[in-house]
């Protein structure tokens, strides 16, 4: 599903460029529930906004269900987006004026799909985290976990090939996180791709494999065992 | 523009966000307000002076004399200078294919005009039949004078609007009635108003040949008055009664041994000079209130200008959302512009009817001299509204721009 191949990224802060990823080399098959592990300044976070298409590699191959990503326009790299990716993002980004039905159905409107449709799309996604109830409400009437779960309804709402988050839990307390883990691992259950960054060691272990991350380099990639985050609510 | 989907999107986001939207709103309306308030003073400016100026024929060239100033060929200052008949007759001679209206006039200043028991001060003034145009003056009643009337030295009499409403009090006709002036009766044939108002009603008119036969004088002649024929080039129009000016001058100074730059002794005074005046006035007038209105409007526009830029900054990070879940560039900027120009529209048009409501009802209340009737031509103020549109959506657009521009990742950073 993902391929990449020695990417290279580097920021300049004033006069100094600074080297963040250094010759990443990693793939990920369907179906898969990644995290990435790493401290802060590990590289992490630019690494999945470069494949969320959010940000560009300086050097590299990227190439995402067989697509190479590369030299992308803004409005390919939307399309691309808005088609294949959903964004999980630590600190939910709904936007704070549109209720809980209409961020879900944002992402439908850029494909094009008529209101009606939309609602009904979206209200389905909203079911399906559990907040059919709240679908009026707007983002501040919600808890952190319930933003994070109508953040995620949202990311499915377009059907993406894969699901990338960063840091989902990390704004939210232990129980909440792995109420969200829950249902993260429920819908890589039903075989979607999924992505995960975090610093936490509990929540790396509820996904399937681990990417260590240090200095720009991957330092370690194995499978785990994943723990079920259901045992823990 | 006319995507239902977008319009949706366009008015949840001004529904939930009303206070912006109405701040936009107002600085819009109350700019386009403000600028149609000042254009219709000015207009009303311009018709209040113009109505000022209607008093007299608009192309006059009017005589009148005193004592000279200027010692003159050994003769002292001081020697009143009178016009006589001759001084009119030359004039009108020599002049008869450009003079439209003329006539000479002899003027009583206070003189006493009885009707039954009721009495009053008034000015009489001989004139001739075409002194009716050359005051503007319209009959209300009755006609005005004829030639008859002077070479027969009628006494009949015209009498002005508020001379007749002080005299016949109890409404009757006072045409065919008799008034007495300086105790011999006169016939009303006529009365007349005149736009100059009260002032210009208080007067009698006799052929000039019955007053200066009743009122001892002779041959003289306090003032001439004439007007020359119309042209439709205000600039020719102007030259040649310029010319005339002089030229009378010239001859009625030389005929009267008065030095001929003393102006005192001999007055010509040429209205349509006058009026070149009053026409370069209300010019300035309406460029002031152009240039007060044009900065008006810059002003709205930096207005709208500056909202929009708070409007793109306080939207930097929902940008960066819309972007990560797949807005393109272009729809961004729609989204903003769309959105702009229809709360710019809305507006505008608000503070453009309110305004033309204001002028409608209240215009007409303003009762002051130099202000009537203030309006303003709906054109002008359509178009400083789309103005203000269109400007507020280019000035919209560079933000707009700049913001669809931002790499998402740097957009959902903004806090």
């Amino acid at each position: 599903m993902i391929e990449i191949k020695d990417l290279h990224k580097s920021y300049k802060m004033g006069s100094n460029s600074f080297q963040v990823l250094k010759g990443i080399n990693f793939s990920v098959a369907e179906g898969e529930l990644v995290s990435i592990m790493g401290s802060s300044g590990s590289g992490k976070s630019t690494l999945l906004n470069i494949l969320g298409m959010l940000d560009e590699a300086d050097s590299g191959t990227y190439t995402l269900d067989g697509l190479p990503i590369k030299n992308l326009n803004e409005k390919i790299a939307a399309r691309y987006r808005n088609k294949f990716l959903g964004f999980i993002f630590q600190s939910f980004n709904l936007i704070t004026y549109k209720n809980a039905l209409d961020n879900v159905a944002l992402p439908l409107y850029y494909q094009g799909i008529k209101h009606k449709e939309r609602v009904d799309i979206a209200m389905s996604y909203l079911e399906k985290v559990g907040l059919a109830d709240w679908a009026t409400h707007l983002p501040n009437e919600l808890s952190g976990g319930q933003k994070q779960r109508v953040a995620i309804a949202r990311a499915l709402a377009s059907n993406p090939k894969v699901l990338l988050a960063d840091e989902p839990t990390g704004a939210l307390d232990t129980k909440t996180s792995y109420e969200v883990m829950e249902l993260i691992q429920g819908i890589n259950d039903e075989g979607r791709t999924i992505l995960v960054v975090t610093h936490e060691h509990d929540i790396s272990l509820m996904t399937k494999r681990i990417v260590n991350l240090k200095d720009g380099l991957i330092i370690d990639d194995s499978k785990v065992d994943q723990v079920r985050a259901k045992s823990y609510v | 523009m006319f995507d239902l989907e977008r319009w949706q999107e366009i008015f949840e986001t001004i529904g939930k966000n009303k206070l912006r939207t109405f701040l936009t709103g107002l600085s819009v309306a109350s700019g386009i307000f403000i600028l149609i308030i000042l254009l219709g003073i000015g207009e009303g400016m311009k018709n209040g002076i113009s109505k000022e100026f209607e008093r007299d024929a608009a192309n006059m060239v009017s005589v009148w004399t005193n004592v000279t100033s200027k010692e003159y060929k050994g003769l002292n200052p001081g020697r009143a200078i009178t016009l006589k008949n001759e001084d009119y007759t030359n004039t009108v001679n020599n002049y008869q294919d450009q003079l439209e209206y003329k006539s000479s006039v002899f003027r009583i200043w206070n003189g006493a005009v009885n009707f039954k028991k009721e009495s009053g001060t008034y000015r009489v003034e001989g004139v001739w039949p075409d002194y009716q145009f050359l005051e503007n003056a319209d009959m209300t009643e009755g006609r005005f004078l004829n030639y008859m009337d002077n070479d027969n030295i009628e006494k009949v009499v015209i009498l002005g609007n508020k001379v007749k409403n002080d005299l016949f009090k109890n409404g009757e006709d006072p045409i065919g009635q008799y008034v007495e002036i300086s105790d011999i009766n006169f016939k009303v044939v006529g009365v007349y108003s005149d736009p100059g108002g009260e002032r210009e009603e208080s007067r009698v008119f006799l052929p000039i040949t019955t007053a200066q036969r009743v009122f001892n004088g002779g041959n003289d002649v306090r003032s001439l008055a004439f007007t020359l024929h119309k042209r439709d080039n205000f600039e020719q129009a102007l030259a040649e009664s310029e010319q005339f000016s002089a030229e009378l001058g010239t001859y009625l100074k030389e005929k009267h041994n008065v030095a001929p730059d003393d102006n005192r002794a001999i007055t010509i005074n040429n209205s349509l000079e006058n009026t070149k005046r009053f026409y370069d006035l209300t010019n300035m007038i309406k460029i002031f209130f152009w240039g007060v209105g044009i900065c008006t409007i810059i002003a709205g526009i930096v207005g709208v200008s500056n909202i929009m830029l708070i409007i793109v900054k306080e939207r930097t990070r929902e940008i960066g959302i819309r972007k990560a879940l797949g807005a393109e560039p272009l729809s961004i900027i729609g989204m903003i512009l769309h959105e702009s120009i229809f709360v710019t529209t809305i507006a505008g048009f608000i503070g453009l009817i309110t305004s033309l409501a204001l002028l409608e009802f209240v215009g007409p209340l303003i009762e002051t001299n130099y202000i009537a009737n203030p309006s303003v031509n709906f054109n002008v103020a359509l178009s400083t509204v789309f103005i203000l549109v269109f400007a507020g959506a280019v000035a919209g657009f560079f933000p707009a721009w700049r913001a669809a521009r931002i790499k998402p990742i740097i957009a959902l950073r903004d806090e």
